[in-house]
């Protein structure tokens, strides 16, 4: 440069701006800042978002985030009470609730989640171990809905719990919480993400199922079987039934009928019985004889009487 | 090399993206200076947290030519200025506009700090010190857990079974296993909540929910995950799932959980299979027997209707006879009784004069005559004795 002065205003500028930089800096709505001076806490910390001022050069803004935070446990390994083998994926969420506490004993995110994995690991072990599986399955003793023959057979396997998942999560939320607040963390809830048998124990509830499964089917059969066998007795009742219950009522309607003739012939004829049997004689006469009857008639009778004598 | 009025611009932060996207658009060189470790307060630009679009890209367009290789004529000092001066200014009102999509709201960031929501339209910010994310709170989106929908369309492939099963296969309340599948679709209902209040927020919806389906499926039986509680279990899990994304303050509403494929593990399903044709094989059974039933029963039925018709059919010809016979008798006897001796001998003798000319054989004998009929001729007469077996036969067919 041939102008002093020139320079002289470009390094004026240069400075300006470079102080202007180290000054000022953004807190965006994500983040909270603990200042330090030469490594060492300023004042509270800054939570609120927007454009900050600190002293150039000396002052250091440390950000940390202001959001819930996840933590998400490995799965382990762990035996239930009643001894049986699980695999247990649970999972946290958390935020920095004293940034400063935070800064001070943990430095940052990495040693937080390492302190975390220390305490909840620890206390969903306890909390697993001294519980049967069924505490951590269920969360109520809520009763199925019932489904016909399935119900019966099953229903037997559900046993009672006395806490259920959601108690035990909040058990272990209330244990470990006081504990991380001294990190300047706040836990906000745990879950327990994955519950699953490992593989040897898996397969026993797999033969346990297929069994269960078989007897049930065995239940369809023989109910089936049954049901069939009770249709074609009401079939066999129901026709015996219809057949003699229509056998009665005929015999019935026939001998009212028989009697009510007998009634009737009964007080016609009454009235001359000689007469009546002197006409149905003679009617009898009529259909008796045919062609082939042979007729010994003596003159005797009142037709031939006048073949011997006229008188 | 330090173009004036741009270096405000330029400081990088913590985001990778946001360098190596203000390097297209400055010019390598021009950034080349710029110190990473030193704050900035320029134009934030979030990415969307579902939707990863370029947002970079508008900005590229806008490129300034790259000025490395550009050496100044002499004298034309002024006319640099100018054209530096110039572009300032475009750059300043181009990042003054910004334009929301329908289904989205802007949220304007100033150095960080939310201070308003605006809706749909192009609208205006300050350049430089505001910055805008786009939210898409109107759009549906949807979380898949226990599969994923490789590529969607009129038949969608999915992937391969059993690739998500650590996501789907979970304990029943019986102590059983069951491999459920299902998707979530959610809203974003507050978009600041949205933004700035869980980090990895979908990570953890997708923890949420199996934490959630978990539970609800840990308090029902295994046949009734798989059979009748489906319904029931979407319903729960929704509200469930609800109450913790508001406790985890997400700003997201559940549209509705729903189901997919639900099944017993792979090594079980041929039991279920099993049960499943017993059922089947129960109401076949169960068909047979009452198509029996019906085959036989309501024709026994008929046949019993005509039995008893028929017996009435019976009661009434006898009942009309016997009142018709009566009715001629009476009719007679009323008759008869007026001259009783005449009448008996009329119809005695009209009696006879029909019969006696039907009958085949007539033997006449006087009253005197004894010991005759043993020698008579009777089968000459034609007739046939009526003790012989021929004379009833031939009799009968008569």
């Amino acid at each position: 440069m041939k102008n002093p002065k020139l320079l002289i205003i470009s390094v004026a500028i240069t400075v300006g701006i470079a102080v202007l930089l180290s000054s000022v800096y953004v807190v965006n709505e994500t983040q909270q800042v603990v200042i330090t001076q030469f490594g060492e806490p300023v004042g509270q910390p800054i939570t609120t978002p927007g454009l900050h001022f600190k002293v150039p050069f000396t002052q250091d803004a440390n950000y940390f985030d202001k959001r819930f935070l996840e933590w998400d446990g490995s799965p382990n390994q762990i035996p239930t009470k009643d001894k049986r083998f699980i695999w247990v994926d649970s999972y946290a969420r958390w935020r920095i609730s004293d940034p400063l506490l935070f800064f001070q004993r943990l430095r940052d995110e990495r040693g937080a989640q390492s302190r975390l994995d220390d305490i909840l690991d620890g206390e969903t072990r306890n909390a697993i171990a001294r519980n049967d599986l069924v505490e951590v399955v269920r969360t109520s003793n809520r009763d199925p809905a019932t489904i016909p023959v399935e119900s019966e057979e099953t229903n037997a396997a559900l046993e009672k719990i006395q806490l259920g998942r959601q108690a035990l999560t909040r058990q272990i939320l209330a244990t470990t919480a006081p504990r991380v607040k001294e990190f300047g963390i706040e836990l906000m809830d745990f879950q327990f993400k994955r519950i699953n048998y490992v593989d040897q124990v898996q397969n026993d509830v797999f033969q346990r199922m297929i069994a269960e499964r078989k007897r049930v089917a065995e239940r369809y059969r023989s109910e089936g079987a049954g049901e069939a066998a009770r249709i074609s007795g009401e079939r066999e009742r129901d026709l015996q039934r219809i057949q003699s219950e229509a056998y009665r009522t005929a015999q019935e309607t026939r001998g009212k009928a028989d009697a009510q003739a007998t009634r009737i012939y009964a007080e016609a004829n009454n009235r001359d019985a000689a007469f009546y049997a002197f006409t149905k004689s003679m009617e009898t006469y009529e259909s008796a004889v045919d062609a082939k009857t042979i007729l010994i008639l003596t003159t005797n009778g009142d037709l031939l009487k006048y073949l011997e004598r006229p008188r | 090399m330090t173009i004036p009025g741009i270096l405000p611009f330029v400081i990088g932060e913590q985001s990778d993206s946001i360098q190596l996207n203000l390097r297209r658009y400055f010019g390598t060189r021009a950034f080349a200076q710029a110190d990473p470790s030193t704050p900035f307060f320029m134009e934030v630009i979030f990415m969307d947290h579902m939707d990863h679009e370029d947002r970079f890209g508008e900005l590229a367009k806008f490129r300034i030519p790259d000025m490395s290789g550009f050496r100044p004529p002499p004298g034309s000092a002024r006319m640099i200025l100018t054209v530096v001066v110039a572009l300032v200014v475009a750059a300043l009102l181009w990042g003054s506009f910004y334009q929301i999509e329908p289904e989205e709201v802007g949220l304007v960031l100033r150095f960080g700090r939310h201070v308003r929501t605006t809706e749909p339209g192009l609208r205006l910010k300050i350049p430089l010190v505001e910055g805008v994310v786009k939210v898409p709170v109107q759009r549906q989106l949807k979380q898949e857990l226990g599969f994923r929908t490789v590529q969607a369309g009129i038949r969608s492939q999915f992937s391969e079974p059993g690739q998500y099963k650590d996501e789907s296969i979970m304990l029943t309340g019986d102590l059983n296993v069951a491999v459920v599948e299902w998707i979530v679709q959610y809203r974003v209902s507050d978009p600041y909540r949205f933004l700035f209040k869980v980090r990895g927020l979908e990570d953890t919806f997708r923890s949420l929910n199996e934490a959630v389906m978990r539970g609800v499926v840990g308090d029902r039986t295994v046949t009734e995950v798989l059979t009748v509680g489906r319904q029931e279990i979407e319903t729960t899990a929704q509200q469930r799932l609800q109450e913790l994304c508001d406790q985890y303050e997400t700003g997201i509403t559940v549209a509705q959980v729903v189901l997919q494929d639900v099944n017993p593990p792979d090594a079980v399903k041929p039991s279920w299979d099993e049960v499943n044709q017993a059922q089947q094989q129960r109401d076949r059974l169960i068909n047979e027997a009452r198509a029996e039933y019906n085959k036989v029963i309501p024709r026994s039925s008929g046949e019993a209707q005509q039995t008893i018709l028929s017996a009435e059919g019976y009661a009434l010809d006898r009942v009309n006879r016997s009142q018709g016979d009566a009715s001629r008798f009476k009719a007679l006897e009323e008759a008869y009784r007026l001259a009783p001796e005449v009448t008996r001998q009329r119809i005695y003798l009209e009696t006879m004069q029909r019969v006696l000319p039907r009958v085949g054989g007539k033997v006449f004998l006087d009253q005197n005559a004894k010991g005759l009929l043993p020698l008579l001729p009777l089968n000459a007469l034609g007739g046939a004795i009526a003790a012989t077996p021929a004379a009833k036969t031939s009799g009968g067919s008569n």
